[in-house]
């Protein structure tokens, strides 16, 4: 299927905000809580996101259209997916520390925690669900990734100001409080229901 | 199922594996980066607390930024003389030794001590306090707020919080890796050389009649202090005295003479008796000399007293 101008922002739309990944498919909470006490660290994560889940979307797409769906293997996806990403991130990792030092500098220790990322497998595998082109998976893949960064980077300026400006009951202190946030921040996003239909 | 299928799905799988591991294999001989190994002889050597304390992300990248000459051996507090040597082994390079340091308080504005001027109810960092209250919570602005950033900052356990509100630095457990001290937003911790006993405990520089209202342990400006010392280890300098380092022979006489005890000896020094008489020799004629100096100027006809001869802020009382 070939997208016009609007439906390619409107698909955008709806993966960052109506169909966020974090906060409306529940993937990839594993770093939007781990990676999420310092704004910097945030930027970095995201941007390691942005850059592998684009490039998994775009090669497992080719994987499962020219390998697995001929041979009629397409229950293997799942974990073929997984080897794969795996593997290419490694890959990448590899490639930028070699071709851009300042590059592996910002992403270095990121790549290797997002290699299985749900997030990342999630993009590859909903894309696949979804049956859409290559082209459609690659901005689907990339605006999903968008909005993964932007709510990453908004709950660590969250965290931020929590940390430094109240003080939480004793019993809540630390990941409690940081759940009850990620609850309301979502709940915040659920306004964006209904906007774009997919 | 047949077995068709799992042979196909077993091979495509096992196959794709292959090629991924063949791929990475080569691509990590290819596109290897050749690294200086120095760099991990050196970060053996570290202490590896990662206290950051040098400035660097931790003791690897202290290590990286030595190997490439952009940091100084000596930066890594927590590993002192002996690392640096050793580090200066590996490179090749000669390092000269720097004095330990450790962290001291410059207040001594304890609870009883220092008045307070208002009362804080909330988060217990000194951070939050003074976002919220700028000049502190008690009247003087220069006062340690107690409330413990320093204790949670250091990796080392070198510091506690004491009864009296004033955090304690466990001078030997210390490494002067300087956290606490950046911590602090007060500044009241500061680094000091371990070896220099005296230390300074004030560091309010607004005029003694303010001080006297808001710290009973304040400096009143007498410069007593720097009267006393025979070596000139003490100068006045921003209102406050100065200890100048190398020179006081921590003789004691100061500690006595100042009757707030801002100056005053780390815990646990014990003055040398010895040194302490010498000093005092030391002073009696150096007191000697000057009031022959001041005979002899006043037997000179029609001059009246010096101004600048006369010791400033009055005899000690």
């Amino acid at each position: 299927m070939e997208l016009s101008f609007g439906q390619i922002l409107q698909l955008i739309v709806w993966a960052v905000f109506v169909n966020n990944f974090i906060l409306a498919q529940f993937l990839g909470i594993c770093p939007f809580l781990g990676v999420s006490k310092k704004t910097e660290s945030a930027v970095g994560m995201s941007l390691a996101v942005i850059f592998v889940m684009t490039v998994a979307a775009a090669v497992t797409w080719l994987l499962n259209q020219y390998v697995l769906v001929p041979l009629g293997l397409v229950f293997l996806k799942t974990i073929l997916f997984i080897l794969v990403i795996a593997a290419l991130v490694q890959f990448v990792e590899m490639v930028i520390k070699k071709m851009s030092p300042a590059l592996f500098q910002a992403l270095g220790i990121f790549l290797p925690l997002i290699t299985t990322n749900c997030a990342v497998l999630g993009a590859a595998l909903l894309a696949i669900q979804k049956d859409f082109s290559f082209f459609t998976t690659l901005i689907y893949a990339f605006a999903s990734s968008l909005g993964f960064g932007l709510v990453m980077v908004l709950f660590a300026g969250i965290r931020e100001r929590m940390d430094t400006t109240i003080e939480t009951p004793a019993g809540m202190r630390g990941l409690p409080v940081t759940l009850v946030a990620a609850g309301i921040l979502s709940l915040a996003f659920l306004g964006f229901a209904g906007l774009v239909k997919m | 199922m047949d077995w068709n299928t799992i042979l196909i799905s077993t091979g495509t799988l096992g196959g794709i594996g292959a090629a991924a591991a063949a791929l990475l294999a080569g691509a990590s001989r290819v596109l290897r980066v050749e690294e200086d190994p120095r760099i991990e002889q050196v970060t053996e050597a570290l202490p590896g607390a990662n206290c950051g304390g040098c400035g660097f992300p931790g003791c690897a990248g202290f290590a990286e930024a030595v190997v490439a000459g952009k940091a100084d051996p000596t930066l890594c507090a927590p590993g002192g003389a002996a690392i640096a040597q050793t580090i200066g082994d590996i490179l090749g390079i000669t390092v000269e030794a720097k004095q330990r340091q450790v962290a001291r308080l410059r207040c001594q504005g304890s609870k009883d001590r220092a008045v307070v001027r208002v009362t804080y109810d909330g988060m217990t960092s000194c951070k939050a306090v003074s976002l919220l209250v700028p000049l502190g919570t008690k009247k003087c602005a220069q006062a340690c707020e107690g409330l413990g950033d320093c204790v949670a900052v250091c990796v080392f356990d070198a510091i506690r919080m004491g009864d009296d509100g004033l955090p304690v630095v466990d001078e030997q457990a210390c490494t002067g890796c300087g956290k606490c001290v950046t911590e602090c937003p007060k500044s009241v911790l500061i680094l000091h050389p371990y070896d220099e006993k005296l230390s300074v405990g004030c560091g309010n520089q607004v005029a003694p009649k303010l001080v006297r209202k808001v710290c009973e342990v304040g400096c009143l400006h007498c410069r007593v202090c720097v009267r006393t010392c025979p070596y000139d280890a003490l100068q006045w300098e921003g209102n406050l005295p100065k200890r100048i380092d190398g020179k006081c022979k921590m003789c004691g006489l100061c500690v006595e003479a100042c009757k707030t005890q801002v100056l005053h000896f780390a815990s646990g020094f014990e003055v040398d008796p010895q040194a302490k008489e010498q000093a005092k020799r030391l002073l009696a004629e150096r007191k000697a000399a000057e009031a022959a100096k001041k005979a002899a100027q006043r037997t000179k006809p029609k001059e009246t007293k010096d101004p600048a001869s006369a010791p400033v802020g009055g005899e000690p009382s």
